[in-house]
């Protein structure tokens, strides 16, 4: 970017090439070991499902903060998703509030 | 006077004009796909116990598929590191392999697409008996694939059973011709049903394998519903199409975006070098979004 | 506004390879945002033209039920068919032209003008700019507008009409309506939200990144720091919107059942479908974007409002911080309180108290910017040009709608109040004698920026009080037929629950609440009448209005004022430069009693 005037050299930007190339691996291997786990078949549906939003998170992370370079962005971009962040957990979690907390003897099925 | 800012950066702000127009798109992105996952998580735990359509997805070309997309995630941005460092050629083998990689999943997804149109599920107005797995149970509900006439075909519905009168126009010329309705099919089922846990699923499969289909023969009238594995099933492929199918738009868009400026738009590369790799990394950003939203799309309907 | 714009088409400083535009690049094609501005504007105030005739059809209708409609019915009645047989209104045209009236308005006409068109025009020259940061980005948000508007044009004439289920399309309803109409108030709607959000990512990106040097966020107009939230509620609400339009789309049209729940049953028979959908996520969905819109809806006019006292007052606008945090405030809030909409769906107790909570919350901010606007006014050498009398009528109007809000706001009270015409009267308090009259402040105050020439005084006296009069004529009494439990949305204007053909039945409704569709039909034709002469003065004005004498005939502060008249391609020369704040009028020691943003 026109802006990291340090970044531009090729020696920063061949140290980023390695990083791309690991978190790479990383995210095949995590999609790999998110299929394998999906063949254990636990017994519990809560268990299944934080696991795989656990791996599905990391791997999001990854792509966001190496590949998106997020973990070098400016306050601005941060801001702009701190509010999308908030807002979307707002219109999940307040809506799945509405079923999870029905009028006496009413129930949603 | 010229817009300032649109390939140095600004300084109090530290970007450039399109990056801050590709993140706040990508903040209406994220709550356009969250909108849609909240959808699907509403309809979901609002859904009566067992009755969540799952297994039905085919996992190894899933895996395959997000192989593909992660694959084409680093090569875009391994694309936009060698055109920072100056590699106009190296920029445009990874590129191309990107756009190539985009162009394979959107295949892969047709394909998977059009394997769901010819599976079906047949709703029966009286249980029969089924081998699923090595048991014999009593359902009422198959999974299957039809044969007709040496054909399986696709988009059957209950409707198509019924048959269709022929339509004429004002002057009495048959602009559709009448479709014989259907008196009795071939089902080929699955040793399986959706309302099984994900355990027994896999068992039932590893009890049928290697072993022949044996098709049993349905007549219309006892058919109560028939749909294949399309939208209107269920809510479960409702919101699996229409995720799949809006992010496939996206992959669509993207590749094309990528493309032009890959090809027709190369030639900034040598009027205004600067913009140009701008305009490389905004696509990007783009595109692992789209990689991100799959990224949390596999799990969820092809693994959950 | 043509001639003026064509004859100063030449920018200088730009390279010497620019050639003057053809008509169709610089009129149809135009990446420049005044031009763009303009084309919103005009675009929307027909719009709002056609929306207020599709209102004054319904009302006449329902104080005469069963009759024909004089002159405008036969005319129904050929283009239409036989919903509009023999001139009378059929229950189904009536409700398409309710459902297509509030569509209309909210998503064609006010966003369009208040956002589209002022935003566009003013936003660029306040903050110092060239023009917006994505010019072609900017052409294209209007290109998608113009096209939704067909759409939702168009759709009036397809067999079957338009969308019928109102402007909010609840399904099951709006799914099994056996005609296209939704189909198209829904691919129309794609087309609105997506021209929403390239204007939202356009008007963020522009004030963050293009404000000119010297002008700090704590230095930028009211106006500006308006639209600036107005820009992130379009661009984070509209979307699930939009994914729930697309959802109801495939169930009208592929058969799906996002929204129709299992058991459906249609003209008594099972529906033949899936089933398993949730109708309350529609609302969810809908009410996500709903509730932010309409504060889309007032935040730009609380911004003009503050820009035009602030001129008409010769003194800055008292607690600038106050308003801007407030403003941020509200933004914020705006996302939280969606479900006040909803308390009649069967909420539990806990979430329902939140809800409720949050919206009381909200009216805070909402107090505070009013209670500042008035405050402005104190000291004052108080200017009562048109605009001003807009700006001021505004306060005590939006103050009544504002107030008239918290008993539905509080869910106990909105028990009785939901559904009914009280809700009506509310927020049209606020839209219509609220934003529109902010719109209009911002017409009479900008046009002479835009073409040169000042609108006719009396004739905007005239258009003031006689809007201002009958705007109360209209809606006032609506607060009483809906506490009386006048519901909203029926054909015959509740003639079926007369008490008069009911005797002795509890809650019907009395001959003085029916009576009053009378005095409302009046007020509005009153009403529609005094737009005419708003709309020869704004048209005659534009080759034959006074000259004005200088580039800033109001001696504004702001640095739209600053600029040649109208202001050419590119806006200034060379980047001006913020050296103080945006209201510096009447500073003492000055010579003259405002010193324009960029003076040293």
């Amino acid at each position: 970017m026109s802006d990291h005037t340090q970044h531009d050299s090729h020696h920063d930007i061949a140290k980023h090439v390695k990083v791309y190339i690991l978190v790479f691996v990383a995210l095949l291997v995590g999609t790999v070991v998110t299929v394998g786990l999906n063949y254990l078949h636990f017994e519990s549906m809560r268990l299944t499902i934080a696991i795989a939003l656990f791996v599905a998170i990391i791997k999001a992370t990854l792509v966001a903060c190496y590949f998106m370079h997020l973990i070098s962005e400016k306050k601005m971009i941060y801001v702009i998703l701190a509010f999308t962040v908030f807002f979307f957990a707002g219109l999940m979690g307040l809506t799945l509030w509405t079923y999870a907390d029905p009028p006496a003897l009413t129930t949603f099925h | 006077m010229e817009i300032p800012y649109t390939s140095q950066a600004r300084p109090d702000t530290g970007i450039y004009n399109a990056k801050v127009g590709i993140w706040l798109f990508l903040a209406s992105e994220v709550m356009l796909f969250g909108a849609l996952f909240s959808a699907y998580i509403l309809l979901r735990v609002g859904a009566p116990d067992g009755t969540w359509v799952h297994g039905l997805l085919n996992i190894p070309i899933g895996t395959f598929n997000t192989a593909v997309l992660i694959t084409s995630s680093v090569t875009v941005v391994l694309s936009w590191a060698a055109l920072k460092m100056g590699n106009f050629g190296r920029y445009k083998i990874y590129q191309s392999v990107t756009i190539l990689c985009a162009l394979g999943f959107l295949g892969i997804k047709s394909f998977e697409y059009k394997e769901k149109f010819s599976h079906y599920e047949v709703w029966l107005k009286k249980p029969i008996t089924v081998k699923h797995g090595e048991h014999e149970v009593q359902v009422d509900r198959l999974l299957g694939h039809i044969e007709y006439q040496g054909k399986h075909p696709a988009f059957w519905n209950t409707k198509t059973l019924a048959g269709a009168t022929e339509i004429k126009d004002a002057s009495g010329k048959v602009i559709k011709a009448a479709v014989p309705p259907v008196e009795a099919f071939k089902l080929e089922p699955d040793p399986f049903h959706y309302t099984m846990t994900a355990k027994e699923i896999a068992h039932a499969k590893k009890a049928a394998a290697g072993k022949p289909h044996e098709a049993i023969e349905i007549k219309a009238a006892d058919v109560k519903r028939l749909s294949a594995f399309v939208p209107s099933h269920s809510t479960y492929f409702a919101i699996y199409f229409t995720l799949t199918a809006l992010h496939a738009l996206h992959v669509f868009g993207g590749a094309l975006v990528i493309f032009y400026i890959w090809g027709p738009g190369a030639k900034m590369w040598k009027t205004d070098p600067e913009q140009y790799i701008n305009r490389v990394e905004v696509s990007g950003l783009f595109w692992h979004f789209v990689d991100l939203v799959w990224i949390f799309l596999f799990p969820v309907l092809y693994l959950l | 506004m043509q001639a003026t714009t064509h004859k100063t088409a030449h920018a200088h400083g730009h390279d010497e390879h620019h050639h003057e535009p053809g008509f169709w690049q610089k009129y149809v094609f135009s990446t420049d945002h005044k031009m763009i501005g303009i084309q919103y504007g005009l675009t929307a105030l027909a719009f709002l033209l056609f929306g207020f005739f599709l209102m004054l059809c319904m009302r006449w209708q329902i104080a005469h039920p069963s009759q024909p409609i004089p002159v405008v019915g036969p005319l129904l009645a050929s283009v239409l068919g036989d919903v509009a047989a023999k001139g009378v209104m059929s229950a189904d045209l009536y409700n398409s032209f309710g459902a297509m009236h509030g569509t209309i308005m909210v998503f064609l006409a006010i966003v369009p003008l208040a956002f589209g068109a002022f935003g566009n025009y003013v936003v660029p020259l306040q903050i110092g700019a060239p023009d917006m940061a994505f010019p072609r980005v900017n052409m294209a948000s209007y290109q998608f507008y113009v096209i939704g508007g067909i759409i939702m044009f168009v759709s009036f004439f397809i067999p079957g009409g338009a969308a019928q289920a109102g402007w909010t399309s609840y399904s099951p309803l709006a799914t099994t309506i056996p005609t296209h109409g939704q189909a198209f108030w829904l691919i129309g709607m794609v087309f609105l939200i997506t021209s929403s959000l390239l204007g939202a990512v356009n008007f963020i990106a522009t004030i963050i990144q293009l404000r000119a040097p010297g002008m700090t966020w704590m230095r930028l107009p009211f106006f500006v720091w308006a639209q600036f939230v107005t820009g992130f509620l379009l661009l984070l609400a509209f979307p699930p919107l939009e994914a729930a339009g697309v959802m109801q789309l495939m169930d009208n049209l592929f058969g799906t059942s996002f929204f129709l729940p299992t058991g459906l049953a249609v003209g008594g028979r099972l529906a033949d479908i899936s089933g398993g959908g949730s109708p309350l996520l529609w609302q969810h969905l809908f009410w996500f974007l709903g509730h932010p819109e309409v504060y889309v809806l007032i935040l730009p006019a609380m911004g003009i409002v503050g820009e035009v006292i602030a001129n008409n007052t010769r003194k800055p606008i008292w607690g600038y911080k106050s308003l801007v945090f407030s403003v941020v405030a509200i933004g914020f809030l705006s996302f939280i309180v969606w479900a006040h909409h909803m308390y009649l769906t069967g909420m539990g107790t806990k979430i329902s108290a939140f809800f409720q909570t949050t919206t009381m919350i909200i009216s805070i901010p909402s107090v505070i910017i009013l209670t500042c606007l008035f405050i402005s006014l104190w000291g004052g050498s108080i200017r009562f040009n048109t605009p001003m009398l807009f700006a001021l009528a505004f306060l005590p109007m939006f103050g009544i709608g504002g107030l008239t809000g918290l008993p539905l706001g509080f869910a106990a009270a909105d028990l009785h109040l939901h559904d009914t015409y009280y809700v009506i009267a509310h927020f049209h308090y606020v839209v219509a004698p609220g934003t529109i009259f902010a719109l209009f402040a911002g017409i009479y105050y900008w046009f002479p920026k835009m073409t040169g020439r000042m609108m006719n005084e009396f004739w905007g006296k005239v258009h003031f009080w006689g809007s201002f009069l009958f705007m109360n004529v209209v809606f006032q009494p609506m607060f009483f037929q809906g506490m009386q439990g006048m519901i909203r949305r029926m054909a015959d204007g509740g003639a079926n629950y007369a008490t008069a053909t009911n005797p002795g039945a509890i809650g019907g409704l009395s001959k003085l609440m029916l009576d009053l569709h009378s005095v409302i039909l009046w007020g509005a034709v009153g009403l529609g009448l005094c737009q005419i002469p708003f709309i020869i003065n704004l048209f005659y004005s534009i080759k034959n209005g006074k000259k004005v004498e200088n580039d800033n005939p109001w001696n504004a502060t702001t640095l739209e004022w600053q600029t040649p008249t109208p202001p050419p391609h590119g806006n200034f020369d060379h980047a001006p430069e913020a050296r103080r704040g945006p209201y510096d009028y009447s500073v003492p020691g000055a010579a003259k009693d405002y010193t324009p943003q960029n003076q040293a």
